[in-house]
């Protein structure tokens, strides 16, 4: 009976048919980038669901069910995106931008308030946090603006423009206040206008610049009686200089953070972990996500999430540089900054070498905006991949 | 410029390259920066971390085990423990503002009825005590202050509510010098082995039976190990180690209750500072020992006031805490005849029978000895000797042995100037005066001439440079009693555990033997028998109509500048003496006016069942 059927001759349906693959757009698409940022939202999701089970008393999923959620929204956005070309974006600059403004403004109006500060709506399930979108609309926007404005203008001129394009966006956000978000538009705008040639002449005067405002904020304001920063924000930007044990005090909470990590070890202490079981380290679902895979997963464990951050980074840099035009380079640039400045300061605040800012680590930070803005951003990353790779053969597609 | 609006061939040129090339070696120095910092604090200082992980989540609570109780030996609490509710002040959670942690001093200052000032040094004081522990404000705190701190809490950080032992005397103060007292280790204790396992803040014995049987009284603290989180609240399941308290075990002591009841209060009858001792002769059991002046030990439960700081050490004169049973140096007067009997019946210098005439007073090198009131005795044997008191019967053999040593060999034989080896803190060793010790102290300078045959005249009737105290008489004449065992005096009886099972008996072994022959020991006891209960022994105005037949004698010291020293020593029954009781009062006149009532006292009360029972001379005796 056996015999006979298999050797019946079989049908070959995909032999002269594109593949589903091929159709899907996969093989045009970066494997590596997309199994970098698949493997960090799934490693996210893990932790998550490891460390925050007790969390909510009587759902121990409630946070890794929603974090789940996001992240299969955020893989669907990305392969949409993914199969869109880019370029579109460019001659919706103006439209993007006026978007990303006006939606960073209605949290003032339509916000709602979480800890002293407006940065999201809130939504039926879902609080969106349209600052954490507006970080890949601002790339999108300022990436056209720059190609726009290449031949228009003094390259003073141009710079200045830029600058205040970013400025305003990175202004709201301050406002909400959100310091961390709003000093990743700074990075942003700086690295598009980098990857866009602005000379080096200017940024030695805006780096000349940043320090005069830092030193502004942080000594001649607060001396002259009008403080720029609030309490809170500046004592977690300089704390990280001198930890105390105070368990209200931002430096605590870094120290312990430290504490949580180096206990870690080599192989990590599993559910024997207590720094970041038992609350000594705060935010552990959110900016101290680090820390909890420190203790938990050891060494073996963090320098895995590095490891696929620089994976995901070399790949977007990769990108830069096969991008069909230049718009797509600056996109691409300004997302691999942003990827690789979130990463930089939100596991360097983990370790203990960078102030408290309050940026979320992509992809692993609990939070629906931050996890779909993220999958987006590499959504855009593949679409530049896939038009290179697409018009490399001499089709294009859509 | 090296874009173009409308590029759509490849967007690479070399400027761009360049600045490519050198945003991924940005890329790669922050990633560098983040994998050696990584590598740096888990693998290594992460055992460091670990460390600090570990202490960060784990609190101990230590749970006062409640010490032993002291029993008397037929079981009647002399001891015990109460529990208490005192204050307690976690100095690390005060308020860190300096505003805001006077306020609450303030607050606690009124709560226990003392000023901000005084807080603040209490706190000092007890810091730098035992740095860390927390500070008891006040103990004995009632319940109202419990409700108002319980409804007050947030005003009153770090203050908590503690339940505490205390130590009960339920005796009052029976007994207060030999119990002595429990009170905090310090730091230079902390660091004895006894002690080693001690925290600051710990109570041990301090004095007395409490000190030397700490190790016994003091019970093993309960510790809980607990798991707490960043707030320090106990997190659930996180219960790591749980040690009940181990209560200390009880001490039975050798005292018996009514004795040294009896003895407190012949001596408080009289109001004559002295002390007593009454003493098993065969086996140094202690059965009653006293001091008066006395105090409470309850006292000591609690912080001193100055008025009692004044009374109980600042007074040099009624000294109320220095044990005058084991501590004091006094001579001895004519109680000491008895130990130069021996001496001299042992060394050759007298018999039993012989007969020295005595005429009132002795003349040796030009000075004149004469007897207490000029009494002329005539022909006076031993016997009698001892019977009337007879000093110029005792001069002569002080004389005849004064460069011998035989005196000095069998009074130190006998326990005179050395220690006893009793189980108390701060007995005295007094002074055994010697032609080596005086010969060594006028080559030295420090007196005006050199050992005679005067010295050994004087000290041979218990006067002079005699230094000795009611214990090492008690056992010196229950050496020469139970025919030579000098044994070792002690109060601890037993220590039974918390359920009543014997743990431990303590039977120390005699110091030492010496050969008394029983001739010699029957003459003496004969002696110091027609001493109190012939009619012309010294204290037979006190004796004479004692039921139970007895051997005691009295004697008088010369202390100038105080008045004259009453002792009694009475050993009980005759001719077989089980017990052995000595009484010192100072100031308190001739022997039996003072002494031997408080001792008689004393006698009434052990054989209390045999007096009630109406009991004739030799009943039930063998």
């Amino acid at each position: 009976m056996y015999a006979t059927r298999t050797r019946r001759a079989r049908p070959e349906p995909f032999a002269l048919r594109p593949g589903i693959a091929e159709r899907l757009g996969l093989p045009y698409m970066d494997a590596q980038l997309g199994f970098a940022a698949l493997g960090l939202a799934a490693f996210g999701v893990f932790t998550l669901g490891q460390a925050t089970q007790h969390d909510v008393p009587g759902n121990p999923g409630y946070y890794v069910d929603r974090q789940a959620i996001y992240a299969l929204l955020g893989l669907f956005g990305m392969y949409l995106l993914a199969r869109v070309d880019y370029s579109r974006f460019r001659e919706l600059r103006v439209g993007i931008y006026t978007f990303l403004c006006v939606s960073v403004s209605l949290v003032f109006v339509f916000g709602f308030a979480a800890r002293g500060s407006r940065r999201s709506f809130d939504l039926p399930f879902f609080s969106f946090q349209p600052s954490e979108l507006g970080k890949l609309l601002l790339v999108l926007a300022l990436a056209g603006f720059v190609i726009d404005g290449a031949r228009r203008g003094s390259p003073w001129q141009r710079t200045v423009r830029y600058l205040c394009l970013g400025f305003a966006p990175a202004a709201l956000v301050f406002l909400q206040p959100d310091l961390g978000t709003s000093l990743v538009y700074g990075a942003i705008t700086l690295a598009v206008m980098y990857v866009g040639g602005v000379r080096w002449t200017h940024f030695t005067v805006i780096g000349a610049g940043l320090v005069a405002i830092v030193a502004l904020v942080l000594v001649v304001a607060p001396a002259v009686g009008t403080p720029i920063l609030k309490g809170y924000q500046e004592e977690r930007l300089t704390s990280f200089l001198n930890p105390s044990a105070d368990p209200s005090d931002a430096g605590y909470q870094q120290n312990q953070a430290k504490i949580a990590i180096g206990s870690g070890e080599k192989t990590g202490r599993g559910d024997r972990a207590t720094q970041t079981r038992l609350d000594f380290v705060p935010e552990r679902h959110t900016d101290f996500i680090f820390a909890v895979i420190g203790e938990r997963y050891g060494f073996t464990g963090a320098a895995l999430v590095l490891s696929l951050y620089a994976l995901l980074i070399w790949r977007a840099l990769r990108i830069v540089t096969l991008s069909k035009n230049s718009y797509g380079t600056l996109v691409a640039g300004g997302i691999a900054a942003m990827l690789l400045f979130q990463v930089f300061v939100n596991v360097g605040m983990n370790l203990g070498i960078m102030p408290i800012t309050g940026i979320p680590l992509p992809l692993l930070s609990y939070g629906g905006s931050s996890v779909l803005a993220t999958f987006l951003a590499v959504g855009v990353l593949q679409s530049i991949h896939m038009q290179a790779r697409l018009s490399q053969k001499g089709r294009f597609a859509w | 410029m090296y874009l173009r609006s409308d590029d759509r061939g490849p967007a690479m040129n070399n400027r761009l390259a360049l600045r490519l090339a050198l945003f991924g070696g940005i890329a790669l120095a922050l990633f560098g920066v983040l994998f050696f910092r990584l590598w740096f604090l888990q693998v290594l200082k992460g055992d460091e971390y670990l460390a600090q992980a570990r202490n960060n989540r784990t609190r101990e609570f230590r749970v006062t085990a409640p010490r032993g109780e002291i029993l008397d030996r037929n079981g009647e609490v002399l001891v015990d423990n109460r529990t208490s509710l005192a204050l307690q002040l976690n100095a690390e959670k005060l308020p860190e503002g300096p505003r805001e942690r006077r306020a609450e001093l303030a607050r606690l200052g009124g709560l226990t009825h003392s000023s901000l000032h005084r807080v603040r040094k209490l706190i000092h004081e007890e810091l730098k005590a035992s740095p860390g522990a927390p500070v008891t404000l006040r103990r004995d705190v009632g319940h109202y202050i419990v409700y108002y701190l319980e409804e007050n809490q947030e005003r009153f950080p770090g203050v908590e509510v503690q339940r505490v032992f205390v130590r009960n005397y339920p005796g009052g103060m029976m007994a207060a010098h030999m119990l002595g007292n429990v009170g905090e280790v310090n730091e230079e204790q902390l660091k004895e082995p006894q002690y080693k396992k001690l925290q600051p803040g710990d109570e041990i014995g301090q004095d007395g039976v409490e000190y030397t049987y700490d190790r016994f009284l003091r019970g093993h603290p309960g510790l809980t190990k607990i798991q707490v989180d960043a707030f320090g609240q106990p997190t659930k399941n996180g219960q790591l180690l749980s040690q009940p308290p181990v209560p200390g075990n009880d001490l039975k002591l050798s005292i018996d209750a009514n004795v040294q009841a009896a003895g407190e209060a012949a001596m408080a009858s009289l109001g004559l500072r002295g002390g007593f001792v009454t003493m098993d002769v065969h086996t140094g059991e202690i059965l009653a020992l006293g001091s008066y002046p006395t105090f409470d030990p309850s006292v000591f439960t609690r912080p001193l006031t100055q008025a009692q700081v004044n009374q109980l050490y600042r007074d040099p004169v009624q000294a109320p805490l220095t044990d005058r049973a084991i501590a004091g140096l006094y001579p001895t007067g004519s109680t000491f005849k008895p130990i130069t009997a021996i001496a001299a019946l042992e060394s050759g210098n007298l018999t039993p029978t012989e007969v020295i005439n005595d005429p009132g007073q002795l003349v040796i090198g030009g000075q004149v000895f004469t007897n207490a009131g000029e009494a002329a005795n005539g022909s006076v044997s031993l016997v009698s000797a001892l019977e009337v008191s007879s000093d110029v019967f005792f001069y002569t053999l002080g004389f005849r042995m004064w460069d011998t040593g035989d005196l000095q060999h069998w009074a130190h034989a006998l326990g005179i100037g050395r220690p006893t080896g009793i189980d108390l803190p701060g007995a005295a060793e007094g002074l055994l005066p010697s032609r080596h010790w005086r010969n060594k102290l006028y080559a030295e300078g420090e007196t005006e001439r050199p050992w005679s045959a005067g010295d050994n005249v004087q000290f041979a009737t218990g006067q002079g440079d005699l230094q000795a105290n009611p214990l090492q008489m008690a056992v010196a004449y229950a050496a020469i009693a139970n025919g030579g065992t000098v044994v070792t005096p002690h109060v601890g009886m037993q220590i039974d555990d918390a359920r009543g099972r014997v743990v431990r008996e303590f039977e120390p072994a005699p110091r030492r033997h010496v050969r008394i022959d029983s001739q010699y020991r029957e003459t003496i006891l004969e002696g110091l028998h027609d001493a109190a209960q012939n009619g012309g022994g010294t204290s037979f105005e006190v004796f004479g109509s004692f039921p139970i037949p007895v051997a005691g004698k009295t004697g008088t010291a010369e202390r100038p500048p105080y008045e004259d020293q009453s002792w009694y020593g009475v050993l009980a029954p005759y001719p077989d003496p089980r017990i052995v009781t000595f009484v010192t009062m100072e100031e308190g006149g001739f022997g039996a006016e003072a002494a031997a009532p408080a001792a008689r006292t004393i006698l009434e009360a052990y054989f209390a069942d045999r007096l009630s029972r109406g009991a004739g001379p030799e009943e039930g005796e063998g």
